[in-house]
């Protein structure tokens, strides 16, 4: 082989790792879910977001886990789980769980803590903790530790015959509607994670969805 | 040692002469630097002094941290005198041998007495260092042996699960919160237990650090001397927010530790109710309720 | 002492590789391995998955950790079928005799893509294999120091984040294992005891093998969720994580079992295939530092391959050994991995040790100092470091009786390894020193290693321990010790012998900017590191104090620099080797050492044409009038090392 086309293949070598390498960054790596803005509300100073809760999400690369929702402008589900919301502002948040519960591995999180009056309403109701030991149990929790937000969203009978199986569930199967507002601080971003061991199959049920961003944890973005 | 040095620079009474230069060289700079250390440094040092542990670990390393100029500039001086020195001049044949010696044995002799010498009084010092502050801050087990010897220290049950710390007061009605506050002057025992893997209550200014295992209490002591805020963080990898499992603590004074006691104490009451009994060690069940591997057919599901 | 028992004497011509019948595409190659992988991997899944159905564990987590494993025993298996090397024992098996010996003489590039009996081929695969190890690695470690730029905002999703690191250290602990033993183990030792062949070339080649279908089984877990865990695959998390975990059993498995069968086989040359008249008391110091890796190898790598296969039958067959509730203990997990993991730290050390003490006389014109004194250093570390694990659990809540006496070994580990700083100082002493690029990769391990060993003294200090363990002091400890250790000889040894290895030159004055590069970037990034770990932070994290934000973000600027200085290696390195091509001319060093003797560059294969009688010891730097250090060095001395008339 001539020193020209030695050197050739040497230069194409390096171009075809460098591409390989790129390629394994900017086509896997870097990848991560959506993020979705809360959406204005009729009352100033005050932005909703909604969010459903699937026991199973039905779509993407694992679809029998459990996962979150959130509602984007055009009012479709986006399975996600980064959320952004604007600094200093009052947020209501819509919660429809359509998942079965569980207790928690630590009744510590039975409290709400963190939102405006230290109170979620279920379906309308107020309360300032849920048992997570009565009913259905708890489907999943809402817990955003330095903003110390914690509610828990009790769960929904798994044997009835409108229970979702598969996301994105509609209005018309059986849930439960969870709201509360908490009031928003300096911009940051802030990781928010659920306390039900409800990775099914994984040890302590805190496998899978419970270790992957966009099914059981992710941020809430604070942006001024 | 024979002598067929080919030079003068390499002869032996050369640099049997200079021996004596390098180390009163070492002396002083490694002096300079130790003084240095211990004085300046010293009091910098984390992890500062906010317990009795703390203040103990800043002067095991401040210690540690003195003896260790004298180390670095041996071998550097006679490294470095040993490449400026000796190094192939020009015209010289870079080949030609050296010197032919293959040891001394007055001084592999005294290298191997010093250096056995300086690492047995190390270990005696981190043993005297480890027994006497109450196995200094690390946990030590469900059985500890080197405890303050003081009844009725404060109890504080630092549980772990993925991925936030909570502490359990026994002695305030088994109420659980997620902050941590402690009071001043306090002699204090940790009881660290994890709900799931393993992870490790590492409170940087008050000098504690215990692994967090499931089934398994960890106890370290520790005992508060100055106010300030400290910090928590996991120290064993726990998966995914193992880098956000932290929060901050504070040292208060006693009176604002009580007021602060009762305020969580009546503000947890409900919640308090719902929690297991108070225990060294929780173990969900498996069963599916509190997180399964073997749903639905756990051979321990009524355990 | 060693009998030469090959039939072969080096000139014969028959070629092909062990088992080849056909030519073309169909000989057995990476090529056919691959596709015998692929074909392996079908089978093993489907096996898997076939009998698993029903399994509550895999319907309600999505994935199948049975097939999965299934699937990479299957892909390991059709690897070694396709690349031939189970021909051999096949045949045997039923009472066949196969060539007994089959011909190492095979000639051109492709040679490299095969499996080999060739110690010196071996050597090679394993030099370029382990380049692509470090690499990659390299890059992981370049995007850790990405996300930690800013301590709140992020690059790299969480879980990413800590796959890679993951994914970093287990690579990196991996091939560090073999980084010298591999391509230099192989390939120089051999040469320097004076045998045309090694005790078990078969083991040896397997032992190659194994590298790619690990490396691929590894970084493959990063496009299958990764694992969580760490390279230290802590249980319960490793229980608990997803199939990407089943990567991290494997590839370090096969790892495992690659490193036994490397280490198997050079115990058996150093102590069988000596030639005559090279004593114990002249095996270079190089041999003494493979023979003590070797056996602490042997010791421990089945406690990692042990505990790994104990994992796994906790993820697939849900045993409950590893994590408590069901009778189990995290502790066994804790303690079968470090009983490995630091008699492999101090596999790291030993064949850097051996390179330094190797090298630096050569450029001293002196005898190696305390040549006794420097095996012994070898030995006591190997033997040490079998008593010293527990310092990597004080903090974990066993039982605390037992500290002061790992406290004591820890530290008593001190002294075998000043004696590798005695040997050091003792040989520059007088001597008449060439600041080559080797010699100065060299001293730049004295350099470096001096802080990784000075800041062992404070973690293995238990007080000290109780803020600095799992810390980034922890951290940049092992980085001085490792990277600033043996990666630094590793490039010495690169530099040192790619004449012989090649027989081409490589530049001075690039190597020279390659070294100062690098040594000032390594120090540059990891000397900040103490601070920050002492500092108060955690390993392993996303997130960090903003107080730290200057120090961490000056350590990623030196990480890209680091990176620089590495790739301006790797650029230069194969451009000389593949393009510029300078022929070297013989014995470039001025080495007394045996392997520099051979006929040509890179030797000829079986090495020598007959086995040489060792005259003297290597390092007779300082008497010019000393016997030379074999017979045959008056037969090549004259001889071109490239051919040229």
């Amino acid at each position: 082989m001539s020193k020209g086309a030695r050197a050739t293949l040497v230069v194409v070598g390096f171009a075809v790792a460098l591409a390989l390498v790129v390629y394994g960054v900017v086509g896997w790596m870097l990848h991560k879910p959506p993020t979705i803005s809360a959406q204005p509300s009729s009352t100033p100073g005050v932005v909703n977001v909604s969010i459903q809760v699937d026991g199973s999400v039905g779509t993407g690369p694992h679809p029998s886990w459990v996962g979150y929702r959130v509602q984007n402008a055009n009012g479709q589900w986006v399975r996600t789980t980064i959320i952004q919301i604007p600094a200093h502002s009052d947020v209501h948040f819509t919660v429809y769980q359509y998942d079965s519960g569980s207790g928690f591995r630590n009744p510590v999180w039975d409290q709400v803590a963190g939102t405006v009056g230290g109170v979620a309403y279920l379906n309308g109701k107020p309360a300032t903790y849920f048992n997570d030991q009565v009913g259905n149990g708890i489907g999943h929790s809402f817990n955003v530790p330095a903003l110390g937000i914690n509610v828990p969203f009790a769960g929904v009978n798994g044997n009835a015959s409108n229970f979702c199986t598969a996301g994105p569930c509609t209005m018309s199967q059986l849930h439960n509607t969870i709201t509360f507002d908490v009031r928003t601080g300096n911009p940051g971003s802030f990781r928010w994670q659920c306390f039900v061991p409800c990775g099914l199959g994984f040890l302590n049920g805190n496998g899978g969805p419970m270790t992957t961003i966009g099914y059981m944890g992710g941020f809430l973005k604070v942006v001024a | 040692m024979s002598h067929n040095a080919l030079d003068d620079s390499r002869s032996v009474e050369a640099t049997r002469k200079v021996i004596p230069k390098l180390i009163a060289l070492w002396i002083v700079t490694s002096l300079i630097a130790s003084l240095l250390v211990w004085f300046v440094l010293g009091p910098h040092l984390p992890p500062g002094r906010m317990t009795d542990q703390a203040a103990g670990a800043q002067f095991d390393i401040r210690f540690v941290s003195t003896l260790v100029p004298p180390v670095l500039f041996f071998i550097w001086i006679f490294f470095g005198y040993s490449l400026i020195k000796w190094r192939v001049k020009p015209g010289e044949d870079p080949l030609a041998p050296a010197a032919d010696f293959r040891g001394n044995s007055k001084a592999q002799g005294a290298w191997y007495i010093i250096t056995t010498v300086v690492v047995l009084f190390l270990a005696a010092f981190g043993t005297y260092y480890l027994v006497v502050p109450a196995g200094a801050g690390g946990g030590e087990g469900p059985s500890p042996i080197w405890t303050p010897g003081v009844k009725n220290m404060l109890q504080v049950q630092v549980i772990a699960q993925q991925w936030r710390f909570t502490y359990r007061w026994p002695q305030f009605g088994g109420m659980e919160t997620t902050s941590i506050f402690l009071p001043v002057n306090t002699e204090i025992q940790f009881n660290v237990t994890s709900l799931d893997v393993i992870h490790d209550f590492w409170a940087y200014q008050l000098g504690v650090k215990a692994d967090a295992n499931p089934d398994v209490n960890n106890v370290a002591f520790t005992k508060t001397q100055q106010l300030g805020r400290f910090t928590v963080r996991c120290d064993e990898l726990c998966g995914v927010w193992h880098g956000a499992m932290y929060n901050y603590g504070y040292v208060v004074s006693q009176a604002q530790f009580q007021q602060w006691a009762t305020q969580m104490e009546t503000q947890n009451a409900a919640v308090t109710k719902l929690l297991p009994k108070y225990s060294t060690t929780y173990t969900p069940s498996y069963a599916g309720n509190g997180g399964g591997y073997y749903p639905p057919q756990d051979p321990n599901a009524n355990l | 002492m060693a009998i030469d028992y090959s039939k072969a004497t080096g000139t014969g011509s028959s070629s092909g590789a062990p088992g080849g019948g056909g030519g073309g595409l169909l000989k057995p190659s990476i090529i056919t391995a691959i596709i015998g992988g692929v074909i392996g991997w079908l089978v093993g899944h489907w096996i898997g998955n076939s009998f698993t159905q029903g399994y509550q564990q895999v319907q309600g987590s999505g994935s199948n950790d049975i097939a999965e494993i299934l699937g990479y025993i299957g892909m390991v298996i059709g690897w070694f079928a396709g690349l031939g090397a189970l021909n051999y024992p096949i045949k045997k098996m039923f009472g066949a005799e196969p060539e007994a010996d089959e011909p190492v003489t095979e000639k051109g590039w492709t040679k490299y893509f095969r499996y080999t009996l060739d110690h010196k081929t071996v050597g090679v695969q394993y030099l370029f294999g382990m380049l692509i190890y470090f690499f990659t690695a390299g890059l992981l470690a370049l995007a850790i120091r990405t996300e930690l730029l800013s301590p709140t905002y992020h690059i790299w999703s969480p879980d990413t984040y800590i796959e890679i690191v993951g994914e970093h250290g287990t690579m990196m602990m991996m091939m560090m294992t073999s980084v010298v033993l591999g391509p230099f183990g192989n390939y120089v030792v051999p040469l320097m005891i004076g045998t045309k062949r090694v005790a078990f070339p078969r083991l040896e080649a397997l032992s190659f093998w194994f590298t790619p279908i690990s490396y691929f089984i590894l970084l493959s877990g990063l496009w299958q969720g990764g694992f969580q865990s760490g390279w230290t695959g802590y249980a319960p998390l490793s229980v608990q994580q997803g199939v990407g975990q089943d990567t991290y059993i494997l590839g370090f498995g096969l790892q495992g079992l690659s490193m036994v069968c490397a280490s198997t086989n050079i115990v058996a040359t150093i102590i069988n295939y000596r030639a005559p008249g090279m004593s114990w008391s002249r095996l270079p110091v190089m041999g003494w530092s493979m023979l003590s890796l070797g056996f602490t190898m042997i010791l421990s790598i089945p406690v990692l391959i042990d505990g790994l296969y104990v994992l796994a039958l906790d993820r697939t067959a849900q045993t409950a050994l590893l994590y408590s509730g069901h009778g189990g203990s995290s502790f066994l997990w804790e303690n079968l991995f470090w009983f490995f993991g630091h008699p492999e730290v101090y596999l790291l050390a030993i064949p850097g040790f051996g390179l330094v003490a190797e090298i630096i006389p050569v450029f001293a014109r002196k005898p190696v100092f305390a040549y006794k004194t420097s095996a012994a250093g070898f030995i006591g570390l190997a033997i040490l470091s079998f008593f010293v694990w527990q310092h990597h659990l004080f903090q974990s809540g066993m039982n605390p009786d037992m500290r002061p006496l790992f406290m004591l070994t820890t530290e008593l580990i001190s002294i075998p390894t000043g004696f590798i700083y005695l040997v050091g100082m003792g040989t520059l002493w007088r001597a008449r020193i060439r600041l080559t690029t080797p010699m100065l990769f060299m001293l730049g391990v004295y350099f470096n290693f001096l802080f990784g060993g000075l800041t062992g003294v404070y973690v293995s200090d238990v007080p000290i321990n109780v803020t600095v363990h799992g810390s980034f002091f922890v951290m940049a400890h092992f980085h001085y010790t490792i990277m600033g250790g043996v990666i630094f000889a590793f490039f010495g040894a690169i530099y040192y012998w790619t004449p012989l290895v090649t027989g081409y030159q490589l530049s001075e004055k690039l190597g020279k900017i390659h070294f100062w590069t690098m040594i000032v970037f390594f120090n540059s990034t990891f000397m900040p590191l103490f601070a920050v770990g002492l500092l108060g932070m955690p390993r392993r994290v996303f997130e960090y104090a903003h107080r730290l934000q200057f120090l961490n973000q000056w350590v990623s600027v030196s990480a890209y620099l680091l990176g620089a200085s590495l790739l301006f290696f790797a650029i230069t390195f194969v451009w000389q080797l593949a393009v510029t091509r300078r022929p070297t001319v013989r014995n470039p060093w001025g080495s007394r050492s045996l392997e520099w003797f051979v006929e040509s560059y890179p030797p000829p294969a079986y090495n020598f044409k007959r086995v040489p009688v060792v005259l003297s010891w290597p390092y007779e730097y300082g008497d010019a009038n000393a016997l030379p250090v074999a017979d045959i060095v008056n037969e090549t001395k004259d001889l071109d090392p490239v051919g040229r008339a």
